[in-house]
């Protein structure tokens, strides 16, 4: 190695007689330990692409399998699904719209109310208020899903749903979508909340400047400044509702329904994985793998919002 | 029309602008205040139901056909177990990814395929982590329906929280400490260890705690690994295991009103746990907040 510096750990220091002194060699060590650290920490960095390959990996697995039995074409169109019972069917369109049915009704409650407390929280509160609400709002987000049911069973059903429509049934997709629908309310507001406090300052004080009264600043700079933002909570509101499974098993029932009719029980994609899960159902029947090719079709509509959330988040985050 | 009434242009807000910003503002405190309304009607709907039902015996009841005489015994200390469990490894592997990204991994396309990757896997449905523990955990490397293959399955699905949260706490450590420590002659690692981490922990483990409170009550994972049993004895990490939710769960598909009271009652035990943990964890982010 001509004309590289000269190694600065092993100059600098003379001895008495002029000749240098080895410093304390301090770049050439070994480390076993060291390294045998690095190794474990790359290891742990490397496990979640693994955790990812391995949720791939094991749904199309089991899928395949089923896909041998079951037309795949015949699953996606068919309008029966019926994999429990005795004569058995596989299409699983009426678990898809019960899933769309659920996440539009918790769209509807989810996204007026995420949104309104988001801009509240962030153009409207005073710190104070903002500091005790917003733990609030966490509580609400850390209740066990598994209790919400419990609360859209016993309480909003017979109390609210029954007061406001007398007759309906005991499970019903509305119960179900409203109390998921307050579910997200905290996702939406926290991710809708984080966009808005990141518009500029001056973007506001340049309407309130002209004359805008704080309605206007909200509605028409901010809201739209954080508009991909927004838009991004929203969706990923969206797939945690398309995700979320103990509220719809315990209050929207068992009964797979393609009916729009939100009065009527129906059954979800991730209701269905539930009730084959509670039943004792043999690991190598055409059930147990019935499981995987739904919870396909589970992790791909929410992949999709999950990346478009993103994409959107990003979006924003550039602007400013 | 005289020169003399020729108004000056009001700088107010015409009435009806006035009376509609009014009413937004209304509307905003009405959303706002309506996901609470919610909240304490849940927990006064629980607290009626239930309260009365929580005595000594039906902490340490075993459950029962007879809703008088079950209890949470083998659910409760499931929980305590998947919690002890779920935290050990999550808080290990959590960890160590968290450092290996801040301190050690290269800039490089590898690195950000990580980052995306933990970004994605945050936002997978529980239930989808159910499937692959089912398919990995419990048939795959044949552990069976035990307890440490639900702790498992529940460490992956809250590694992401624990990863982003800790990221953060190291972020927030300046580059002064670990510089100071590498101009001392410490290694990259003994800079990690007893600088950096340290510094970083009270972020670590808010993270953890709030990660936990998250594995605490998820249901519908376990539920796929078949974790929906009657279990009448105490689990152990390699014995078949039930906890909080799936109990709560079993108590509410049933018909009978005697078990929904139960089921209230135990999901105020629940709620209880989540809440000390959560408090625990907004102490710990006050008292140790640092100011570089």
């Amino acid at each position: 190695m001509t004309g590289s510096p000269p190694d600065h750990r092993t100059t600098g220091v003379s001895g008495p007689g002029g000749s240098p002194v080895p410093g304390p060699s301090l770049g050439h060590r070994r480390r076993p330990v060291e390294r045998g650290i690095r190794i474990f920490l790359a290891t742990c960095g490397v496990l979640s692409i693994l955790i990812t390959a391995g949720i791939i990996a094991t749904l199309a697995f089991e899928a395949v399998e089923f896909f041998r039995q079951v037309p795949i074409w015949g699953f996606l169109t068919g309008t029966k699904w019926s994999a429990l019972i005795q004569p058995k069917t596989y299409g699983v369109l009426p678990l898809v719209t019960g899933t769309l049915m659920i996440a539009g009704l918790s769209a509807l409650v989810g996204v007026p109310l995420g949104v309104g407390t988001a801009i509240y929280l962030s153009e409207y509160a005073r710190p104070r208020v903002r500091n005790t609400l917003k733990p609030i709002l966490e509580i609400l987000a850390g209740v066990p899903t598994v209790v919400l049911g419990y609360f859209a069973l016993t309480f909003v059903t017979p109390v609210v749903i029954r007061w406001l429509f007398p007759g309906t049934g005991f499970y019903n997709s509305l119960s179900a979508g409203v109390v998921v629908g307050v579910m997200i309310v905290p996702i939406i507001a926290s991710v809708s909340e984080d966009a808005m406090t990141a518009v500029p300052r001056a973007l506001r004080e340049g309407a309130y400047g002209l004359g805008a009264g704080r309605m206007t600043v909200a509605t028409r700079v901010v809201v739209p400044a954080a508009l991909s933002g927004i838009m991004a909570s929203i969706i990923l509101g969206l797939s945690r509702a398309i995700g979320e499974t103990m509220i719809v098993a315990i209050a929207a029932g068992f009964r797979p329904n393609m009916c729009a009719n939100p009065l009527e029980g129906c059954q979800t994609l991730t209701g269905f994985i539930v009730e084959a899960s509670i039943g004792d159902t043999p690991q190598t029947s055409i059930d147990f793998k019935a499981i995987f090719a739904v919870g396909v079709v589970l992790f791909l509509m929410t992949l999709v919002l999950n990346v478009a959330s993103q994409r959107l988040v990003r979006r924003y985050r550039q602007v400013y | 029309m005289s020169l003399t009434t020729l108004e000056r242009p009001s700088l107010q807000a015409p009435p009806a602008a006035k009376r509609k910003g009014r009413l937004f503002g209304a509307l905003l405190v009405v959303s706002t205040g309506l996901a609470i309304v919610v909240l304490l009607t849940l927990l006064v709907d629980l607290f009626l139901d239930g309260a009365n039902r929580i005595t000594p015996s039906f902490l340490t009841n075993y459950p029962s056909r007879f809703p008088e005489r079950a209890g949470i015994r083998s659910s409760l200390l499931g929980t305590v177990w998947l919690m002890g469990l779920t935290g050990l490894i999550t808080i290990v592997v959590g960890v160590a990814t968290a450092i290996y990204l801040e301190e050690f991994a290269p800039r490089n396309r590898i690195t950000r395929a990580i980052e995306t990757n933990i970004a994605n896997l945050a936002g997978v449905p529980s239930i989808i982590y159910g499937l692959l523990g089912l398919g990995v955990f419990v048939r795959g490397i044949n552990m069976g329906r035990v307890l440490l293959a639900g702790a498992m399955t529940l460490s992956l699905l809250v590694l992401p929280i624990v990863i982003i949260a800790s990221r953060e706490a190291l972020r927030a450590v300046p580059e002064g400490i670990r510089q100071g420590a590498l101009a001392l002659g410490a290694t990259e690692w003994e800079s990690v260890r007893r600088q950096v981490l340290p510094a970083a922990l009270p972020g670590v483990m808010t993270g953890t705690i709030l990660a936990l409170s998250r594995a605490i009550g998820e249901t519908a994972p376990l539920i796929t690994l078949g974790a929906f049993t009657f279990v009448a004895f105490d689990p152990t990490p390699l014995s078949s295991f039930t906890a909080m939710p799936i109990q709560i769960l079993n108590w509410v598909v049933r018909p009978q009103d005697e078990f929904a009271r139960i089921a209230a009652a135990a999901s105020l035990v629940l709620l209880v746990v989540l809440l000390t943990m959560n408090a625990i964890a907004i102490v710990l982010r006050n008292r140790y907040r640092k100011e570089w």
